[in-house]
């Protein structure tokens, strides 16, 4: 693990992927007041938008963090399971020494080296060994001060034989457009456990987001991990890391809109360590004349590997660029990994079949968008359906 | 009697190559109009071009729609003054439902037309991606489901019956029934409201819509005209090949 001074020295070091943002252009946000009840909160529909919901009957417990404090966190308890904040779980748990920086290098990038100097807060989500939480644990990032960096520290384990659904969804208020989200996530699952992860986000037309993502998958267990993004956004860029053990899988299904001025970089890598791992990326994305960079990498490392890589890109306008980067790459001959990608526009046949229909040619377009869209992603939660499908239908996709 | 459809020498291109060379075609009011030819006559092409798709290109000629010239409209304003088609083979449209295109492309009620999929034993396929791994008798109730919601004044059928099976056959003829004739009075009405073009190779339709007049297609034009029946039998039995040399030439 690196020290501080080499932590120090990586808050000039550029990002593998995505544009260079200027750490200096932001300021580090003040505490936020508390939440105490979140049906009243001003950010109730803010969250509403990006799956985060007031009502927690089907949920398993809320935490929100704004800025730079964890400003609340619910009353629920159950069985087996527990959250709190990051900062509360370093004091109650010894440092987490297990779990704490462990699977990150701080000095990675000035992203990680900026959140590890900063000992950003964050929430921490730990299901125990053979517990199945029932509904979703939510969790709501949201930033509402322009100018300002928002750091984050995850820590989500999910034991032995236990298994979860989170829910995450990050927002920007409109007056704090040009901001910066970092985010440092550290997913622990165990052996036979199950993680679905699934990320609703909505930001602002500036803002820049960086989340630093490694997970660590047990024997047999599932990880699916499920990235919405149809709002216009400054800068993202985003490549979340899995490591397999033996016959555990992983499913990254990503979905995102790339409006005009907008740059997104998403993606994300599995390590096909342990034999029999499997792996399937799976990217939908839609470019309405802005930038967007699908990303997918695979390594086999042992035998019996399999793997699939899918990219597909919708472009509606001109302008803008989009590019699909399959990588796979593997060290055993017993393996297989395949990948396909098409980026284009949409066969005119199937809109002028719609159009035959009485369709005209704008809503045969939203149409089959919407279809591609929607049907990119499965395993979503139930509880989650319904949001993703009602941020489809309102997706700015006309001209 | 009115003109419901007229075609004037026209002419037009697919894939670089001329396919429709002086295409010459009339479809009154409350008529059936039957199409043959031989495979790859240009009976497919003729019908594309009716509906505007952008396959096809015109390079001369008109497509005259109730008075109103639509050679130049687009697919989707053909289909608002009341065109409707079956396509011989329609493309998969990933993504969306088939129950979702009714809804939106219904003129009246939704609602009934989906609570009537049972007849068309379309009744599973509403929440699937539309012809997705259809069949080919399931792509023929679909586009029927479909002209069913959408309530054509004018439809085009490129080949209803072909692939499907003898069982099937009655549901198809019936539903094509249904979709040309009234259904006011008792039980089956012989008022028809709904004029088409019909291509057919082998006439079954036929026996469930009647037709009005027939038209044969060779090589991207049309040799002769006449009762459905006579064509049809003269079809059976000399084949395409006496075509234009024929009596029945009748334009
Ligand atoms: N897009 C295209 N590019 C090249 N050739 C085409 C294209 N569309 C049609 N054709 C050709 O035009 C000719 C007429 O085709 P069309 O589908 O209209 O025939 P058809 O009379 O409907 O035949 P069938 O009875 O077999 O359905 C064929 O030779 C076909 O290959
Ligand atoms: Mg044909």
């Amino acid at each position: 693990m690196s020290d501080n001074q080499s932590v120090k020295e990586a808050l000039n070091k550029k990002g593998a992927y995505g544009k260079d943002l200027d750490l200096d252009h932001y300021e580090m946000a003040q505490d936020s007041d508390r939440i105490d009840d979140l049906q009243s909160s001003e950010f109730a529909k803010e969250m509403e938008n990006v799956g985060v919901v007031a009502d927690e009957q089907n949920r398993s417990g809320t935490i929100v963090m704004i800025n730079n404090s964890v400003s609340h966190c619910s009353a629920k308890k159950q069985e087996g399971l527990e959250f709190m904040s990051t900062r509360e779980a370093l004091e109650k748990y010894d440092g987490l020494k297990d779990y704490y920086w462990k699977i990150l290098d701080p000095a990675k990038d000035k992203y990680t080296a900026k959140g590890y100097l900063e000992e950003s807060d964050g929430y921490f989500v730990r299901v125990k060994s053979g517990y199945h939480i029932k509904t979703p644990v939510q969790t709501c990032m949201l930033m509402n001060s322009n100018r300002t960096i928002q750091n984050v520290h995850n820590i989500v384990i999910v034991e032995d034989g236990a298994s979860l659904e989170m829910i995450t969804g990050c927002s920007t208020s409109h007056h704090a457009d040009d901001a910066l989200h970092v985010g440092v996530s550290e997913i622990y699952v165990g052996d036979n456990a199950n993680l679905t992860f699934s990320m609703i986000h909505s930001w602002g037309k500036q803002t820049g987001v960086r989340p630093r993502t490694a997970c660590l998958v047990g024997k047999n267990s599932n990880y699916t991990n499920n990235y919405v993004l149809l709002n216009p956004v400054g800068s993202l860029q985003s490549f979340p890391v899995a490591t397999l053990a033996e016959n555990a899988s992983a499913t990254y299904n990503t979905m995102c809109i790339a409006h005009e001025n907008s740059d997104i970089d998403t993606g994300g890598m599995v390590n096909l360590n342990g034999k029999g791992a499997r792996a399937e990326i799976m990217s939908r994305s839609i470019s309405m004349g802005g930038n967007m960079c699908a990303r997918g990498r695979m390594v086999g490392n042992a035998p019996q590997v399999k793997g699939h890589l899918e990219c597909r890109s919708i472009v509606l306008k001109d302008g803008g660029s989009t590019v699909a980067i399959p990588e796979l790459e593997v060290h055993v001959a017993d393996v297989e990994l395949t990948h396909e990608a098409a980026v284009g526009k949409i066969a005119r046949d199937q809109i002028e079949y719609l159009m035959s229909r009485g369709l005209d040619e704008d809503q045969a377009v939203s149409m089959i968008v919407k279809g591609f869209l929607s049907g990119s992603i499965n395993g979503l939660p139930p509880a989650l359906q319904k949001e993703l499908d009602s941020a489809i239908e309102q997706a700015n996709l006309g001209d | 009697m009115t003109e419901m459809l007229k075609i004037v020498d026209l002419h037009a291109e697919a894939g670089e190559r001329e396919i429709l060379k002086g295409v010459n075609l009339t479809v009154n009011e409350g008529e059936t109009c039957v199409l043959f030819g031989p495979n790859g006559s240009g009976k497919s092409t003729l019908l594309a071009t009716i509906m505007g798709y952008s396959t096809v290109k015109v390079t001369s000629g008109s497509i005259v729609y109730k008075g109103t010239d639509i050679t130049d409209m687009t697919v989707d304003q053909r289909a608002k003054l009341g065109i409707g088609m079956m396509m011989q083979r329609p493309p998969n449209i990933f993504g969306v439902k088939l129950g979702d295109l009714i809804k939106t492309a219904a003129s009246e009620s939704a609602e009934s037309v989906l609570a009537d999929a049972d007849k068309f034993k379309m009744k599973n396929f509403l929440d699937r991606e539309i012809n997705v791994g259809f069949s080919g008798g399931e792509i023929k109730r679909s586009e029927l489901l479909q002209l069913t919601a959408q309530k054509p004044e004018f439809i085009l059928l490129d080949e209803p019956e072909s692939g499907v099976d003898l069982e099937n056959i009655d549901l198809i003829g019936n539903k094509v029934h249904d979709l040309l004739y009234d259904k006011k009075g008792c039980g089956r009405d012989i008022q028809r409201h709904v004029s088409s073009l019909v291509i057919t190779h082998t006439g079954q339709i036929l026996d469930y819509i009647g037709a009005d007049c027939a038209y044969v297609m060779k090589e991207g034009r049309i040799r002769c005209s006449g009762r459905p029946m006579d064509l049809l039998k003269e079809i059976k039995e000399n084949g395409y090949g006496e075509c234009g040399a024929c009596q029945i030439i009748n334009l």
